[in-house]
């Protein structure tokens, strides 16, 4: 109080009708502040009572409607989630966005692939081993469907596709950022597009359907569950297949086959025609 | 018969003989022949890194014409029905689909294309590596600037036909390059859009482009490198051979081994070395995996497309160029592509074909040349061409920016600004580096030669002063200073490159003498420096008042004495 109204001392060194005019107005001040707080008061308590008649019911509803897995997801999201996304996943300007209608399907992706909980603030969210376990991450993934909605997980056999059609699709879609063959591609700014290598049929199904980071969304309109499940079977079948050239340098092209022809090749020719120098 | 030998002595006795006799009665070929067999070359392992350029056109020939045997230059649509299940059913151009059926239903089919663009891409490099000795050897110096000019020749057209046999599978990843072909094509001024409609027959892509670069590839290109090559050989006979100077070797001799059996056996070993290299690339390194890239579509592109390595730095010096278009009034504008990908390459080999010619202009320096310089003696040169190496390395590495950025967790953005600034900073700190390096190395050899050999043995003097003692490799004046002229051929540093130590057996591997018999010559001939006493004149290093010979005093006692 005294913080925000200033009470002014120099009034009370002077006498006289000002004075006695001073007096009054100040007596009248307080007056009006205590009816203010008094005020206040009373329409607290009347919401705190109101509160307590009508809210018990609300409050037997939450706690019937908040499952098991739910409130175990709502605990561990407080406990390693809620510095960025926000009490309400609602989100936190310039660390984190809104967890409001993500859905279980980005959850998993995120969490799955070690991605949440972040490090650091960086450009990209490195891949790393998975922090929560999957009972954990199915806990997590109640927690934030029960709060917005969203996509959930695919069910059934997620490699039922056309190979070809997944290659076509592949190649239209994904390869852009992915390369060719999923190895991975640098994108702007220290962002880059992670290699597909090692990654779980769920884990691209989910990417696709929510769009982490840099990656866009390929929603059910865009792409059908059955293309999605066509580019899994193409990225898995290419991923599993034997090189029949041979050692695959990476299978990144140009770059990696320039390297190859003169750290290999050129060198030991190099090497060799040493050798027949020595040999003269 | 017998008459016959009777009245010439050197008459053949054999059949063989006989034959050959025959053969030179009709033909006159003996003389030539003798002449050409006993040509001498000389010996140096930088001079057979041409010859590896050589052997890859070779097997690229040999390869290529198996390959011609399968593949249809067609860019008309099929459905694919092969044997490689993940584009069974797609649609593509038959040049893709014969370049599939080549690597999995074709016998060999897959070695040969692997082995045939490994050796592409070797037949490059030795090339450049080639060039790079003669640049830096001063090989190019009148009278040898013809050769130079073709050999440059060669290298542009060995990129042009890298680039065209680039194309001819028609996947995604060489059609993406056409497509940049084709807008550099688009952005040269006036004339682009003229030679882009002649050379695609219309607009990208069209229905020829890949017939005419097939032609280009197995018949145009291939035809002229041959003429060029046989040309760049025939000079190289008639002109003779340089060598580097050293004991013997003048200005009007050539010192080496003869073309036969020696210099044949060599060659002929190195055909296999290259051979060896070229098939174990291709039988077990994967190159160019079409059918993981998929069918040409101008709809797709991938991450990292990149050019084969020779053609990359020009890849790198578009992505390093700033986009500035210059827009002309009347809807007319230079685009940014112009600049690095038609405008560098035309500056870099225009000036690498006539570098003899200026620096003959420059240094005023007409006479012929059969002795080659080191790098160090010609400094200048020397710094000029690393400053180059430097630059196109700069380029090169950023051909492939984003390959190293998301390999090595760097920013593309950086990777782009590293580029930039180290194209135009890392030349001159490379000039003065190469500059200090040739000089120093110069100062080396000429102090060898005015102080002597370091010995490595110490002496006290009376007066207690130590000095390291000094082996003087020739005469010396009256105040101890070596009298050899500097001659820019390699100067001995080490005691034992004058004989201080005995003889090794010599080998690479294994040794190719007989230890035993080595060692009774070492026996005969002495040790060290005392053996070369009786025939040298040899004086104690730069301290006439030192007295006493180093091989007296100084040298260190054998421990099996």
């Amino acid at each position: 109080m005294s913080t925000t109204n200033p009470q002014p001392d120099a009034p009370l060194a002077d006498a006289g009708t000002p004075v006695d005019r001073a007096r009054a107005r100040r007596r009248s001040k307080h007056r009006r502040r205590l009816a203010n707080v008094a005020g206040l008061m009373a329409s607290l308590i009347l919401t705190g009572s109101l509160y307590a008649v009508l809210a018990p019911a609300q409050a037997a509803d939450d706690v019937t409607s908040e499952s098991a897995a739910e409130a175990a997801g709502r605990e561990l999201y407080e406990r390693s989630c809620i510095s960025c996304h926000g009490e309400n996943l609602e989100g936190v300007p310039n660390r984190g966005p809104s967890l409001i209608g993500v859905g279980a399907a980005s959850v998993y992706f995120q969490v799955h692939t070690g991605r949440m909980p972040l490090v650091r603030q960086e450009a990209d969210a490195p891949d790393k081993p998975a922090v929560f376990s999957d009972e954990e991450i199915d806990q997590l993934m109640a927690y934030v469907q029960a709060n917005g909605g969203g996509p959930t997980l695919p069910s059934g056999d997620l490699r039922e596709g056309d190979l070809a059609l997944g290659g076509e699709l592949f190649r239209l879609n994904c390869a852009s950022c992915h390369n060719f063959v999923g190895q991975g591609g640098a994108l702007s700014s220290g962002k880059a597009a992670p290699s597909l290598e090692g990654s779980s049929d769920l884990e691209i199904y989910t990417a696709m359907l929510t769009g982490p980071e840099n990656m866009p969304v390929f929603g059910d309109n865009q792409l059908t569950p059955e293309e999605k499940r066509s580019i899994i079977l193409y990225v898995q079948t290419i991923q599993n297949m034997a090189d029949p050239g041979g050692a695959g340098v990476g299978r990144i092209g140009p770059v990696g086959e320039g390297l190859v022809i003169w750290v290999v090749g050129m060198s030991a020719l190099l090497f060799g025609i040493f050798w027949m120098g020595s040999k003269a | 018969m017998a008459a016959r030998t009777a009245t010439a002595p050197g008459a053949p006795t054999t059949r063989l003989g006989k034959a050959g006799l025959e053969i030179d009665d009709r033909l006159v070929v003996a003389g030539p022949l003798r002449r050409t067999l006993n040509k001498v070359f000389p010996d140096h392992w930088s001079f057979l890194l041409g010859e590896i350029a050589l052997y890859c056109f070779i097997i690229l020939l040999l390869s290529g014409t198996y390959l011609t045997f399968f593949y249809q230059a067609s860019m008309t649509e099929v459905t694919y029905d092969g044997s490689y299940d993940p584009l069974r059913g797609i649609d593509m151009s038959i040049a893709y689909a014969s370049t599939l059926d080549l690597s999995f239903d074709v016998r060999g089919g897959l070695f040969m294309r692997q082995l045939h663009h490994w050796a592409a891409l070797m037949f490059v490099a030795a090339i450049v590596v080639h060039l790079l000795r003669i640049f830096f050897t001063g090989a190019f110096r009148r009278p040898r600037e013809s050769n130079w000019l073709i050999g440059v020749v060669i290298l542009i057209l060995a990129l042009l036909e890298g680039f065209s046999g680039y194309s001819l599978p028609d996947d995604l990843l060489s059609g993406t390059g056409l497509r940049i072909m084709s807008a550099i094509i688009l952005a040269i001024p006036v004339v682009g859009t003229w030679v882009h409609w002649a050379v695609f027959g219309g607009d990208y892509i069209g229905e020829l482009i890949i017939g005419r670069l097939y032609i280009a590839h197995v018949l145009l290109i291939p035809a002229i490198l041959l003429a060029l090559i046989a040309v760049h050989l025939l000079i190289l006979v008639k002109q003779k051979h340089t060598q580097f100077p050293g004991p013997g070797r003048t200005e009007h001799n050539v010192v080496g081994n003869r073309l036969f059996p020696t210099f044949a056996g060599k060659a002929t070993g190195l055909l296999f070395v290259v051979f060896g290299a070229c098939a174990a690339l291709g039988g077990l390194v994967q190159i160019n995996p079409v059918w993981l890239w998929g069918p040409y579509n101008p709809a797709q592109v991938s991450a990292a497309s990149q050019p084969d390595w020779y053609i990359m730095w020009l890849d790198g010096s578009s992505r390093l160029f700033p986009a500035w278009d210059i827009n002309l009034p009347g809807d007319y504008t230079i685009p940014a592509l112009f600049w690095p990908t038609a405008v560098l390459p035309g500056i870099v080999f225009t000036l690498l074909l006539f570098y003899p010619m200026i620096e003959r202009k420059l240094t005023g320096d007409t006479a012929s040349h059969h002795l080659l310089q080191r790098p160090r003696d010609v400094p200048v040169r020397t710094s000029l061409g690393m400053m180059s190496i430097a630059f196109y390395v700069v380029l090169l590495i950023s051909g492939g920016n984003d390959v190293v950025a998301d390999k090595f967790d760097i920013s593309l953005n950086a990777m782009t600004w590293a580029g930039r600034i180290g194209m135009v900073l890392l030349p001159p700190i490379v000039y003065v580096i190469t500059y200090r390096i040739c000089l120093g190395l110069q100062q080396h050899d000429r102090e060898v030669l005015e102080h002597g050999i370091e010995t490595g043995v110490i002496r006290r003097l009376p007066h207690g002063e130590f000095i390291e003692v000094h082996q003087p490799i020739g005469p010396v004046d009256a105040h101890g200073h070596g009298q050899l002229a500097y001659g820019g051929a390699p100067v001995p540093k080490k005691m034992n490159q004058v004989g201080a130590a005995r003889r090794a057996v010599r080998g690479f591997f294994s040794p190719v003498e007989e230890p035993t018999a080595v060692e009774i010559e070492q026996r005969a001939e002495g040790r060290g420096l005392s053996a070369g006493e009786s025939e040298r004149e040899l004086t104690s290093s730069g301290r006439p008042s030192e007295g006493g010979r180093p091989s007296d005093g100084g040298r260190p006692q054998d421990p099996r004495d």
